[in-house]
């Protein structure tokens, strides 16, 4: 069963959003949806984190668009594993970002041009200080859970050390306290694609009327090949040569065709076809203020490098999940996390999936994985649920007496 | 361990408001006993995806770890209690991991199938490997990848340089101090970093 459609709202902030950069983000809006119903304790809200390329579509498709389902609704809905009859559960999107929040592509009130290369960078601090702005609107003081994948998870960790009393539990999964050189590594690559393509134009390229395609999809398929495991690739793929263009669909190709620029294997169709949708959709200055935003989270850093120190603050109880075959952001370095919350004595599961999937399989509906996530939210509903029928338990001791 | 009798004289091992880490938890339903009956907070160590579900479910704390790779994510003495019960037997490396354990926790409390109980001799003496409770599969299909006796422990326990503080065996939800090595299924240590 899916959210019965999900409607985006807005909200408009005047008051600047002091950035890490030094910079400050003013007149700013948050494009967000919601999902089930918050509690009269206000007690019942789940904060879910999107990752580079999604939004605050997290569940539900939109009315009249069934193709356009959220893009964590296997784990978000009616009866699912974060079930919306029980939570209430918010998609933000973050600034910088390009699917409504303000970002790249809007107006900057400075100069009535479009941001472009002049928005500010922003930070996994920077929008979680959002995100609470987002909380302090709706009313809701204390998060029953933050739960995010990848970079979502990093701002999972980020409430739990910048607002600890703010946070029931954190759920941060295939994720890393910061970024090794190899995965910093790539994002330059992919940056480099787009600032290199000549319809970038440094990034004002709306003023001329461009749009960098070339960077962004080469961007594209450099990234979708860490978020796959060579495994998965193989089975996929294997050395599956690609039919001619042209020739019929029944003939399958057995020789290969001797070029070298046009596509002669199946994963080279599959690369180019996802770096085609993505140049589509997606903002080229986003990709590289979001790519920067995972190169710069490191919250070990102003603790000289001690993770632990980093945690210090935290309260929450936590949840880890990776993925063995996840290369990208590996089980090490969840372990990472985990050893710097037991040295903090902080109350935390780790679970380490056995899954084929690499990176993407935070994303997938593994029953290991799911499993443990409908077994944490199961317990922090049957919590809430407690702690709200004791003051009403209370109350009506009172009357009786 | 599964047996209610075994699981309260083994608690009972545990001071109240112990910090524990139970090596091989299972379920987790140590650690949920320790928690409920002695106010104790802790983590368990598990590797398998049905036992880190049970403990989730049950509100423990647990780590997914082989234990094969050492418990380097504990700092030396972060625990009162480190807990290995019926684990040491499907370990490879035994030495390395009591070793561990001792080092991880202040007081070590290791339980294990006594291979010298008397049935198992007389099984053996018959020219059978035993299959009996505490050893309840046969010798092709069996986890177990090592047996070893009450009195084996004793020595590996000097060898490792562990001191003793306790130490008896468990047959029937009994504890068993006369002639433990003959007299019980379950061989039980309590131990110090000497």
């Amino acid at each position: 069963m899916h959210v019965t459609h999900a409607s985006p709202q807005t909200l408009s902030f005047s008051e600047p959003l002091s950035l890490r950069s030094g910079a400050s983000l003013r007149d700013y809006t948050l494009v967000y949806e919601t999902y089930g119903t918050l509690n009269r304790e206000r007690s019942n809200a789940v904060l879910v984190c999107h990752a580079l390329n999604a939004s605050h579509h997290v569940a539900g498709t939109y009315e009249d668009q069934p193709r356009s389902t959220g893009w964590w609704d296997n784990l978000i809905g009616p009866g699912k594993p974060l079930d919306t009859n029980r939570f209430f559960v918010i998609g933000v999107n973050n600034p910088g970002s390009c699917f409504g929040s303000t970002g790249p592509t809007h107006t900057n009130p400075a100069t009535g041009q479009p941001w472009g290369a002049d928005f500010p960078v922003v930070t996994v601090e920077d929008w979680v200080d959002a995100q609470a702005r987002l909380c302090d609107a709706l009313g809701i003081d204390k998060l029953a859970a933050v739960i995010g994948g990848s970079l979502g998870g990093m701002q999972a960790l980020c409430w739990s050390m910048r607002y600890p009393e703010r946070i029931g539990h954190c759920i941060a999964i295939a994720t890393a306290p910061n970024l090794s050189a190899q995965n910093i590594a790539f994002n330059e690559v992919a940056r480099r694609a787009i600032v290199t393509d000549p319809d970038f134009h440094g990034g004002h390229y709306q003023a001329h009327g461009t749009v960098p395609r070339r960077g962004l999809r080469v961007a594209r398929m450099i990234g979708h090949i860490t978020y796959l495991s060579d495994d998965t690739m193989d089975s996929k793929f294997g050395r599956n040569l690609r039919a001619a263009i042209g020739a019929a669909a029944t003939q399958p190709a057995d020789a290969p065709r001797y070029t070298t620029q046009d596509i002669e294997f199946e994963i080279e169709s599959y690369l180019r076809h996802q770096g085609d949708k993505f140049s589509e959709y997606f903002d080229a200055n986003s990709y590289l203020l979001i790519t920067r935003v995972l190169d710069y989270f490191d919250p070990a850093r102003e603790h000289g490098g001690d993770l632990s120190a980093a945690f210090a603050a935290a309260t929450a109880r936590f949840l880890i999940v990776s993925f063995t075959t996840d290369w990208r952001f590996s089980p090490a370095r969840s372990r990472e996390i985990v050893k710097a919350l037991l040295d903090n004595r902080l109350d935390v599961s780790y679970a380490e999936i056995a899954a084929p999937h690499g990176h993407d399989a935070f994303l997938l509906d593994d029953p290991r994985y799911h499993g443990v996530l409908r077994a944490r939210f199961d317990r922090i509903a049957r919590d809430i649920d407690a702690n709200t029928r004791q003051p009403a338990a209370a109350a009506a001791l009172r009357i009786a007496t | 361990m599964s047996d209610q009798g075994t699981l309260s004289l083994i608690a009972d091992l545990v001071p109240s408001g112990s910090r524990v880490l139970d090596l091989g938890c299972g379920s987790g339903e140590t650690l949920a006993h320790l928690r409920d009956q002695r106010q104790c907070s802790g983590y368990g160590i598990e590797i398998a995806d049905a036992n880190v579900l049970a403990c989730e479910q049950r509100g423990v704390n647990v780590i997914q770890l082989n234990l094969e790779d050492g418990l380097a994510i504990f700092e030396d003495r972060s625990f009162d209690v480190v807990l290995q019960l019926d684990t040491l037997q499907h370990l490879r490396n035994t030495e390395r991991m009591l070793m561990e354990t001792a080092r991880v926790g202040r007081i070590g409390i290791v339980s294990f199938p006594n291979f010298a109980h008397w049935p198992n001799r007389l099984s053996v003496f018959t020219g059978r490997m035993p299959v009996t409770r505490a050893l309840p599969y046969e010798w092709y299909d069996t986890p177990n990848i090592r047996v070893s006796t009450y009195a084996d422990f004793e020595v590996l326990a000097r060898r490792c340089g562990l001191r003793i503080l306790d130490a008896f065996g468990i047959q029937d939800d009994q504890s068993i101090r006369l002639w433990p090595n003959l007299r019980a299924s379950v061989a039980v240590f309590k131990f110090e970093r000497a």
